[in-house]
């Protein structure tokens, strides 16, 4: 039975892996964990050892082409006993796990945990081991058919590129917001769709950088976002005096147990009771169906050099504000010096960001999918308000929630923010 | 939790052939497991060396094959990543032997960790070094304060990795003559210069207090408890 090769995704950051060198000719005996071919990627060069043992009875991917991570890049034949080694269903998922030896993928994929391939797409589709598994997730998230889609890759393979322009002709999106699908018609979208982008020359007075992995992945998820949820917002202003006085008193506590006390911590208190309050804003659309997430996993975006990152409280509301402190200052710390494990980055239900930082009055977020809700705080700045026919000067935030208009509507989100601006003001400690 | 022993050989100058055949000896011990993690710290005589990316295309290499044999300089062709690239005395290089089982399977996660290590040794000696996206190495702004900024490398990274164990490493330039790398279009990126530590702070630097300083950042970064010992 023959073993498929696959690309192995060597991190977290990575898609697709340049194939540099093949060691093994087609007809070659291989071992098992054997060196296979050399891959580059950035300033690496990793050399992967062959999944199984056989001859190598086919090279699908040639010496410099690129691939997304999980192609098929080789086959090998089974010879002799060495087939007992090779997994029962041979199709491509099982060819991705006859790579344990190789290992790479299923240990380091948390971008697109093999997990999610087991929801539906057969294995034997033909189209599945044609598509990157960051293409089936973008399929997945706008309930696109990938079967419909004409791909211009290798061997047809649906690229990206395929795909987004496939969901930019709007042909996908009426599938999960507006009922029956648009039947695929005859119209490429390729061609509707003309290339865009201006041909900008070095030396031109302009200075032209490649983008790195993490702004190509923000850049990704950002359009992905926009074209996802119909975006509306609500900003409350809330009166932070009680808040102020509060950390003021508590603050020393805090930091006797090794603790630091900011705003943040507090909002993701109110917010997490909040979210308990208010199921469906802790929430995912799939499909027709709405998921009620009965975790609540906080996402904090965190402000890189160049780029962000949100890193998840997983189970937020079993902590309380010391816990919350604590976590908020590692999960931070950690992502400002890229220690952050993969999984740390994945399975938020809902995210706090803070244009406030920044000095911003308030910030109109866009929502990280799959959920459909954002915090985003602004600056925390002493205002002249009106109490009781009387001027005041008060510390004064105005806290935007940016929702996906698909599930939640302006009542809801008034709620909601209506919750968050009493517990706030009146914070009970 | 205890850390893992990294085990700490500085070598002096080392002819590059020699060293990659050690490095591709200790990678299959590490393999093994029949040694813990390594570090090589080292000088080569000049020579330049071709990363996988620039075996096919040499147009990087700017100097003839009669240039290199006046200079007495050696060229190579090597398994790590990367572009062209020099090494010459007064330049630190690493090797840092690892196995990246079980916590750091991500080779663009080691890179990076890489660039933070050569990031802490210029922070030892107080130059400040960063990241340029897009472009992997430390990197310092030389520019005056109100220019608009001007970007020179000081210390290149260029990897390999079988099996989660890492070999090839960082070049970090501390007395390195600059002009030999007009020899080369450094790394394939034409318009950015290269700096060194001497250059940056306008004296010599000891090459020892060098790799002092990278034992403990790469020490610090990875969490591995560096034990000196002999070359060999």
């Amino acid at each position: 039975m023959p073993t498929n090769v696959v690309m192995p995704q060597m991190g977290e950051s990575i898609a697709e892996g340049t194939i540099v060198r093949w060691i093994k000719k087609v007809g070659d005996d291989v071992d098992r964990d054997e060196p296979l071919f050399e891959i580059s990627t950035d300033k690496v060069d990793a050399e992967i050892p062959s999944p199984a043992a056989g001859r190598l009875a086919e090279i699908r991917v040639k010496e410099g082409e690129t691939v997304p991570v999980n192609s098929v890049v080789a086959v090998i034949a089974a010879t002799g006993e060495a087939v007992v080694e090779a997994p029962a269903s041979a199709a491509p998922a099982s060819g991705a796990a006859a790579g344990a030896g190789t290992a790479p993928a299923p240990t380091v994929t948390p971008a697109a945990p093999p997990a999610e391939d087991e929801d539906g797409d057969g294995a034997d589709d033909p189209h599945r081991q044609k598509s990157s598994p960051l293409v089936r997730r973008i399929a997945r998230e706008h309930n696109v058919d990938i079967t419909r889609i004409q791909g211009t890759g290798i061997n047809g393979r649906v690229t990206k590129q395929d795909i987004l322009t496939f969901i930019e002709s709007g042909a996908a999106a009426p599938a999960a917001a507006r009922g029956p699908a648009v039947p695929a018609s005859g119209s490429a979208p390729a061609a509707t769709v003309p290339a865009p982008g201006p041909a900008y020359k070095p030396g031109e007075s302009v200075q032209i950088v490649p983008m790195s992995v993490m702004r190509r992945k923000i850049a990704e998820h950002m359009v992905l976002s926009a074209h996802t949820s119909p975006h509306v917002y609500s900003v409350y202003e809330v009166n932070f005096g009680r808040i102020g006085a509060l950390r003021e008193k508590k603050k020393a506590e805090f930091e006797a147990a090794g603790a630091k006390l900011t705003y943040t911590a507090f909002i993701a208190k109110v917010i997490v009771d909040a979210l308990r309050q208010f199921p469906v804003v802790n929430a995912s659309i799939d499909g027709h169906n709405i998921v009620y997430k009965k975790d609540i996993n906080l996402g904090i975006a965190v402000a890189l050099d160049n780029g962000l990152i949100v890193p998840v409280i997983r189970n937020a509301d079993e902590r309380n504000l010391l816990g919350l402190s604590r976590a908020i200052d590692d999960v931070a710390t950690r992502a400002r010096s890229k220690k952050l494990n993969p999984e740390e980055v994945q399975g938020g239900t809902f995210t706090i960001t803070n244009p406030g930082v920044f000095g911003a009055l308030y910030g109109l977020p866009l929502i990280n999918q799959p959920q459909v809700a954002i915090l985003g705080v602004g600056v925390i700045e002493k205002r002249a308000v009106v109490i009781d026919d009387a001027i005041a000067i008060r510390p004064v935030c105005h806290l935007t929630l940016g929702y996906d208009h698909r599930l939640i509507d302006g009542a809801e989100a008034g709620r909601f923010l209506a919750f968050v601006k009493e517990r706030l003001e009146g914070f009970a400690e | 939790m205890s850390e893992r022993v990294l085990e700490v050989r500085r070598l002096g100058t080392v002819k590059y052939g020699e060293a990659l055949e050690l490095q591709k000896q200790l990678v299959e011990d590490r393999k093994a497991d029949r040694i813990p993690d390594q570090l090589l710290l080292l000088e080569h005589p000049s020579v330049i060396t071709l990363g996988v990316r620039s075996r096919a295309n040499r147009s990087h290499v700017l100097a003839t094959a009669e240039d290199l044999e006046r200079e007495g300089i050696e060229l190579f062709e090597t398994g790590r990543g990367g572009d062209v690239t020099f090494h010459g005395p007064g330049q630190l290089i690493g090797y840092p032997i690892l196995d990246l089982r079980p916590d750091r399977l991500d080779v663009h996660r080691y890179v990076r960790d890489l660039e933070d290590v050569m990031i802490g040794v210029a922070g030892a000696f107080g130059v400040t070094a960063a990241r340029q996206t897009g472009f992997t190495g430390a990197w310092v702004n030389t520019a005056a304060q109100d220019a608009p900024p001007a970007w020179e490398k000081l210390a290149a990274i260029g990897v390999r990795i079988a099996r989660w164990v890492t070999s090839h490493g960082f070049a970090f330039n501390v007395t390195t003559d600059l002009g030999q790398f007009s020899l080369i279009i450094p790394c394939g990126i034409a318009d950015k210069g290269v700096t060194s530590l001497e250059k940056l702070l306008g004296r010599d630097v000891p090459m020892a207090e060098v790799e002092d300083a990278a034992v403990a950042a790469l020490a610090a970064v990875f969490c591995r408890r560096p034990v000196e010992i002999g070359p060999f």
